[in-house]
């Protein structure tokens, strides 16, 4: 397959230029997502192309424009919503819950609500905590939504193309810190990633580190260290954390009989303990060991560079909790 | 102008919301319906007259007090009380209640149980219409209770920023649940805010179906020919509680009787009777009574739906888990 090297803001872009221009009824609003070029230049060159018609900047007022997309996707159109972050998400959860996730079920199936939500999501480099959460953990949890967190940009480009056709709300969460990471991206504008299937982002046989976003990095980055020290560490990207796919966890465990869960937010229930939950039901015989979750630390995110050092998911405790349960002390 | 629709076929459905009203009380009572029911008795005028000010076509949403505006557009009394009675053959299949009425083909787009937070979906729907050029209006239906949250003022910032084919209607019946709105609005005229979103509004106190054609259909006309929306506040009044469990202390019984004594429904039949005699009247009650008992008899003897209905109506492709 022929690939272009590009950043994952990049590859996001391409997937919705390629989508708007393939479907009339897809659309772009949110905050800076016109004149400004995005607040993160995902949108960069997407007014000029399209017009204000189909890339709208909105007043802030995150509830509204989230509500306004959820109407419009209720009869049939395709919008994409960009937050500025998912913490600004908190002021429309509203919409987003009651609204965008109870409509089908509410109608007895009479109407669909095919939109898509994106934003950066988790921690960047010390916003503090009100600009630091991991909102995953709270949308998850909803059925009626689907979440996605692709880690590369191959996948966030496949990802977001089969979102935008998905015919139920799809929440895209996006870093910050990876919109600038380059990576081969498909030249083929069919190329899709389907939902609720993971990816192994390497081989190994001594401990899976199960991961997703962001994360998948520090794993990868955890993993060459620890082949320095003889650990085969495979490291699972599950790129999709509603639908989730439980048969590669199985899969994994079933291999390597030890498992490190890593995720930003809080560790009190969430993305990780679900794994957790999925990986003792579904692979108990398969385990040697607990499986352990390497988290925020349990305090909202201080601005403090080193102190959000030490809250956010870091390769040395990664290394530790592999140490915990590979019981090499 | 808006052309107004024969009184008849104005009293008629006013009548039918009426009386599917009272007999879903009644099942109410009879521990047949379950959860919250908020019963429209009072207010029949405000749904009836502005569905004939609008197209079949046009999106209508409105609050969890959404029985009167189903049957205004058109849904059976059959598909409304098998859905109360929570039956498989109600109109979102006993998924939704009372409070979340939909019928897509009649383009009724639901009640909403949380309050104002479909105000910006109406935005919505009236957004997706301009962009389609579809000449089609959006009319929202919602409490003066709605007035003091952010999304009212979200919806109508949007609406008159981006010149959205709607029309906001609010039905100020006085009592948000059992607070009267002097307690919770320090400005009692909601319409006073159309004037910091710059946009028309319309103010008048619901008596006269006929009138509610007119003075709502000028601002759907204005919506459809100039894209302009408008706030109408429409001065109403629910004779019964706010839902079943409301005994309304907070209310004397002379200001409900005071109130039953300008019912639009009274006034409409008066006129009826008036224009085409008491048995054009007669002749419509008694279908109306054949109307509503053959709706409770059938939604009696519908079935429960069964557990295969909840995951195809989560999600519409494979279920998410």
């Amino acid at each position: 397959m022929q690939m272009t090297t590009m950043r994952l803001r990049e590859a996001l872009r391409a997937a919705m230029v390629e989508e708007m221009e393939r479907d009339p009824e897809v659309f772009l609003l949110g905050e800076e997502v016109g004149h400004y070029q995005g607040a993160y230049k995902v949108t960069e060159g997407m007014l000029a192309r399209f017009g204000a018609r189909r890339v709208i900047d909105t007043p802030i007022a995150e509830s509204g424009f989230a509500g306004l997309a959820i109407g419009a996707a209720m009869v049939g159109m395709r919008p994409i919503v960009e937050f500025m972050t998912w913490n600004f998400s908190a002021v429309a959860f509203d919409q987003i819950i009651n609204n965008a996730a109870k409509l089908r079920q509410m109608s007895g199936g009479q109407l669909k609500v095919p939109i898509v939500f994106r934003a950066p999501n988790g921690s960047a480099r010390q916003v503090g905590s009100q600009h630091s959460h991991a909102m995953e953990h709270f949308y998850a949890h909803v059925p009626g939504l689907k979440c996605i967190a692709p880690a590369t940009p191959a996948d966030a480009y496949g990802m977001l193309k089969t979102a935008i056709r998905d015919d139920d709300p799809v929440l895209l969460f996006e870093s910050e810190t990876l919109y600038s990471l380059s990576g081969d991206v498909p030249d083929d504008p069919s190329f899709t990633v389907p939902f609720g299937v993971a990816r192994v982002a390497r081989e190994g046989k001594d401990v899976s580190l199960i991961s997703y976003s962001r994360a998948v990095h520090t794993c990868l980055e955890a993993a060459e260290q620890l082949a320095k020290a003889g650990v085969d560490a495979e490291v699972i990207d599950l790129r999709s954390l509603r639908p989730l796919d439980e048969a590669a966890l199985v899969a994994a465990v079933s291999k390597t009989h030890r498992a490190v869960v890593v995720h930003e937010g809080w560790p009190y229930g969430g993305v990780g303990a679900e794994l957790v939950d999925r990986v003792q039901r579904l692979a108990f015989d398969q385990l040697d060991a607990p499986v352990l979750r390497v988290c925020f630390l349990d305090v909202p995110m201080p601005y403090n560079a080193a102190l959000e050092r030490l809250v956010i998911p870091q390769v040395d405790r990664v290394i530790e909790a592999v140490k915990s349960v590979t019981y090499a002390r | 102008m808006t052309n107004v629709p024969e009184l008849a076929a104005l009293y008629r459905k006013m009548q039918l919301i009426r009386r599917v009203e009272e007999e879903a009380a009644r099942a109410y009572a009879q521990g047949k319906i379950g959860g919250f029911l908020h019963l429209y008795i009072g207010q029949e005028a405000i749904a009836v007259g502005a569905d004939a000010a609008l197209r079949p076509t046009d999106y209508a949403l409105t609050t969890y007090r959404d029985h009167g505006l189903a049957l205004a557009r058109g849904m059976s009394a059959r598909a409304l009380m098998a859905e109360l009675f929570g039956k498989a053959t109600g109109a979102c299949q006993g998924l939704g209640g009372s409070m979340h009425v939909f019928d897509a083909e009649r383009r009724m787009l639901g009640g909403y149980g949380i309050v104002g937070g479909h105000l910006p979906l109406a935005t919505g729907t009236a957004f997706a219409s301009k962009y389609r050029g579809d000449g089609g209006v959006t009319i929202c239906f919602f409490g003066e209770g709605s007035v003091p949250i952010g999304e009212f003022h979200e919806a109508m910032t949007l609406a008159s920023l981006w010149k959205l084919p709607i029309v906001f209607v609010c039905e100020n019946n006085g009592y948000a649940m059992g607070t009267p709105i002097d307690r919770v609005l320090p400005v009692h005229e909601v319409t006073s805010h159309a004037v910091s979103y710059g946009i028309p509004s319309d103010r008048f106190v619901v008596e006269c179906v006929r009138e509610v054609v007119t003075r709502i259909g000028a601002a759907v006309e204005r919506a459809r020919t100039e894209s302009t929306p408008t706030l109408v506040e429409c001065l109403t009044y629910r004779f019964r509680g706010h839902s079943m469990s409301d005994p309304g202390k907070y209310r004397t019984s002379e200001e409900v009787e005071a109130h039953k004594r300008r019912d639009p429904l009274v006034r409409a039949r008066a006129e009826l009777v008036a224009e085409r005699g008491e048995a054009a009247a007669a002749a419509i009650d008694a279908e109306i009574e054949a109307e509503v008992a053959d709706a409770v008899a059938f939604s009696d003897t519908s079935p429960e739906p069964t557990a295969d209905v909840l995951e195809p109506t989560t999600y519409a492709g494979p279920f998410a888990r």
